[in-house]
């Protein structure tokens, strides 16, 4: 009797696992075509890269010679001066750019929260910085910011803020940061957007009952808002903060390869594309993808707990 | 699948056609699309066709010479054999050279001669002749003709110190008559190829070379390239505007042509749009060419830019190919070309022309600066130009930002190319 109950049990549970294991094998069966597609796009260039960083290649030449050479491309990446510089540059943009991006995103998310008459509207109007190609707006921006017929010197003057017109792109002390107001007029509207559906996702009620307790505007922002916005927040700062390390366009077109702001993107693109440099610029790119990386890992650890 | 269509259609033409269609090859030839460019091109191309019972198919190509040039890259060296003959910019035979066929198998010593022989020159690649020129830039020196009247000149500068006194009292006398926006000079000091191309001018001008010289040693760290470098320094911020350090072409031409510059330095592109109706300054500039050092070394300079066509060396028909470069850089063609869209010709001949005088008088007026035309160093440092420039238009630019002292920074830079160039160029 106790033997066939104890077979019985055994039957069960192999059942069971080979259905676990059969729900394993659907789920991978329904997983794998984004894995393929995946591992195509991403990953087989991924490999390509990296495989072409440890050899030394010039797109120039022909018949096209190709060897490797070891280490070699990120030993002169670990001394190149020139892509420190420009890895900070980088992170110097990404935190500066974000940080306001997040504040003045907020502020106006919870503006634009607010009910009044045209805010649909008004929701709508505030996205257009964002639906501008970066390109076609970063031009416009030069323009704007030259010193001669630019229309932000002559704003500043009329209103007596400067005494004379200032070279925004040419000064190397002002470049950085006329380079990013550019990004922050840009990309808050995106940021207020994020934020904008967290703070939907807060029930009314909260807010009621903190006046029921007698707490002013500013408790309520800081005991209710600022908890319950936490994972909406983060993911918008994540998104924000991928997105500017990986700074391109606004950059490339408003100052070129000026080492004052080149971002890591910039450097590599003339490295690959301008030197034909196909081993040291693919050496570079596994650098930035490791900066990014490690950005990432940086945020999942500190943040782990509330990500899941 | 093109080569699907083609065989569908080249049999077809051989069914109707009979054997001349059949027989014919089809070239695909890559035009620039600025303006009239790629009309002209596909009418020109047309009639080569039509003429030799040939088709060609006009490839059209982005505006931007860097695009272009990574575009190029790509399909030269998947070595593709879907463009036949490629239109190049004057740096790409040294950037791009072992790509090409030689075409002096093609054409001999006195096809080449009626062409600008800077050009020429520096269409050669490890001694072939790996391009053939087609149209031309050159920097040159436009200039107000109605101020220089105003304030006393008869005549444009010959030197840079002339320039800098001219400009120094106009920009006053302007400044002084209420337009507080007006500058002496403006040119392109942005970093990137246009601070490579202006900053070369001023160096060769005092006698400093050409960075790197055609047999590939370097040159830079001389006192005539400081000399020339602090010059340009000198002009930031007085005679030009501090903004000058991101200038690139339009930028520059955006403040001449509203009025507010005595002079600037540009291509020849910036005349007809000078004297385009609605410009502020039409029919009171002209041209001329750059002025020269004071010192006994100092010569006129004008950097060369322009476009030539080249054959690959993955085409099937190089002998087809080369008959339509030869073509469309025939003496006709360059007339035409000059006449319906004012490009500059490569050949010095058509500067001349008659047709050429009536409808565009400035091309005529341009021709002296072709001689004293000087080339950017690719052909010597062949694919590692772009290095080079760069390494040198960031040495320059760290001069006139003021970061930098010129004799150190170009010390630097030769340390610099040293290490670029490494066994040889």
């Amino acid at each position: 009797m106790q033997q066939t109950a104890i077979e019985a049990k055994r039957r069960r549970a192999g059942r069971g696992m080979s259905l676990e294991r059969r729900r394993a094998r659907t789920a991978w069966l329904f997983l794998a075509p984004s894995l393929i597609v995946i591992l195509l796009v991403a990953g087989y260039p991924l490999f390509r890269t990296i495989q072409l960083s440890f050899t030394q290649t010039s797109l120039l030449q022909f018949p096209l010679k190709s060897h490797v050479v070891g280490f070699l491309n990120y030993k002169f990446l670990l001394q190149d001066s020139q892509w420190w510089h420009s890895v900070l540059n980088t992170v110097v943009f990404t935190v500066v750019s974000v940080g306001i991006e997040t504040v003045l995103g907020l502020g106006i998310a919870m503006l634009v929260n607010a009910k009044f008459p045209g805010r649909g509207a008004m929701r709508t109007a505030m996205l257009i910085p964002w639906a501008i190609p970066t390109v076609v707006s970063a031009q416009m921006w030069r323009w704007m910011y030259n010193d001669v017929y630019g229309v932000i010197n002559d704003i500043f003057m009329k209103l007596h803020l400067t005494d004379k017109a200032y070279a925004w792109l040419a000064n190397p002390k002002l470049m950085m940061p006329a380079v990013i107001s550019v990004d922050v007029w840009k990309t808050t509207p995106f940021m207020a957007l994020l934020l904008l559906a967290g703070l939907q996702s807060i029930p009314g009620e909260l807010y009621e009952a903190g006046r029921v307790d007698g707490a002013n505007p500013w408790q309520n922002f800081v005991r209710v808002t600022l908890p319950l916005l936490r994972p909406a927040l983060l993911v918008a700062l994540i998104f924000r903060t991928l997105d500017a390390l990986r700074v391109f366009d606004a950059i490339y077109v408003m100052t070129g390869t000026n080492p004052n702001t080149m971002s890591m993107a910039v450097y590599a693109r003339q490295q690959l594309v301008d030197f034909g440099a196909l081993g040291y610029g693919s050496a570079m790119s596994v650098g930035i993808f490791v900066i990014i990386g490690l950005f990432v890992v940086a945020y999942v650890v500190s943040l782990g707990v509330e990500v899941d | 699948m093109k080569r699907m269509w083609l065989a569908i259609v080249v049999a077809f033409g051989g069914l109707l056609g009979g054997a001349a269609f059949a027989q014919g090859v089809t070239l695909h030839i890559s035009c620039g699309a600025v303006g009239t460019e790629l009309q002209l091109c596909k009418e020109e191309s047309q009639a080569w066709a039509q003429k030799t019972g040939n088709t060609v198919v006009v490839v059209s190509t982005p505006n931007s010479t860097s695009d272009r040039l990574a575009l190029y890259q790509q399909q030269l060296s998947a070595q593709s054999s879907s463009i036949d003959i490629y239109q190049i910019d004057v740096t790409y035979p040294g950037i791009l050279g072992s790509y090409f066929i030689d075409l002096s198998k093609y054409f001999s010593q006195s096809d080449l001669s009626p062409f600008i022989p800077a050009l020429v020159s520096n269409d050669q690649y490890e001694g072939k002749q790996v391009a053939i020129p087609w149209f031309n830039d050159a920097g040159v020196l436009y200039y107000r003709t109605d101020l220089l009247q105003k304030y006393g000149y008869s005549n444009p500068p010959t030197t840079w110190t002339e320039l800098t006194q001219m400009a120094q009292k106009i920009q006053a006398g302007e400044r002084a008559n209420g337009n507080d926006k007006f500058w002496g000079y403006v040119w392109q000091g942005d970093s990137y190829e246009g601070l490579t191309c202006d900053a070369l001018e001023w160096i060769y001008s005092f006698g400093g070379g050409t960075i790197v010289d055609p047999q590939g040693n370097i040159t830079i760290d001389n006192p005539q390239a400081a000399e020339a470098i602090n010059m340009a320094a000198g002009w930031v911020g007085t005679i030009s505007p501090p903004g000058v350090l991101s200038y690139q072409e339009e930028d520059a031409r955006g403040v001449w042509q509203a009025g507010n510059a005595a002079f600037m330095r540009n291509w020849p592109y910036a005349y007809s749009e000078g004297q385009s109706a609605d410009s502020p300054i039409k029919g009171k500039f002209a041209v001329t060419v750059l002025p020269k050092a004071d010192t006994p070394q100092g010569k006129h300079a004008a950097t060369l830019g322009g476009w030539q066509l080249a054959v690959s060396r993955f085409s099937q028909h190089p002998a087809e190919a080369a008959d339509l470069v030869k073509y469309l850089t025939s003496d006709s063609v360059e007339v035409d070309r000059a006449v319906k869209g004012s490009f500059l010709p490569s050949r010095l001949a058509v500067y001349d022309d008659p047709q050429v005088i009536q409808a565009h008088d400035f091309i005529h007026a341009l021709k002296p600066v072709f001689s004293s035309a000087v080339a950017r160093p690719s052909t010597a440092t062949k694919d590692k130009y772009n290095q080079v420039s760069s390494a040198f238009w960031t040495a320059v630019h760290n001069v006139l930002a003021g970061q930098a002292q010129a004799n150190q920074a170009l010390a630097g830079l030769k340390q610099q190319l040293t290490r670029i160039k490494g066994a040889g160029w």
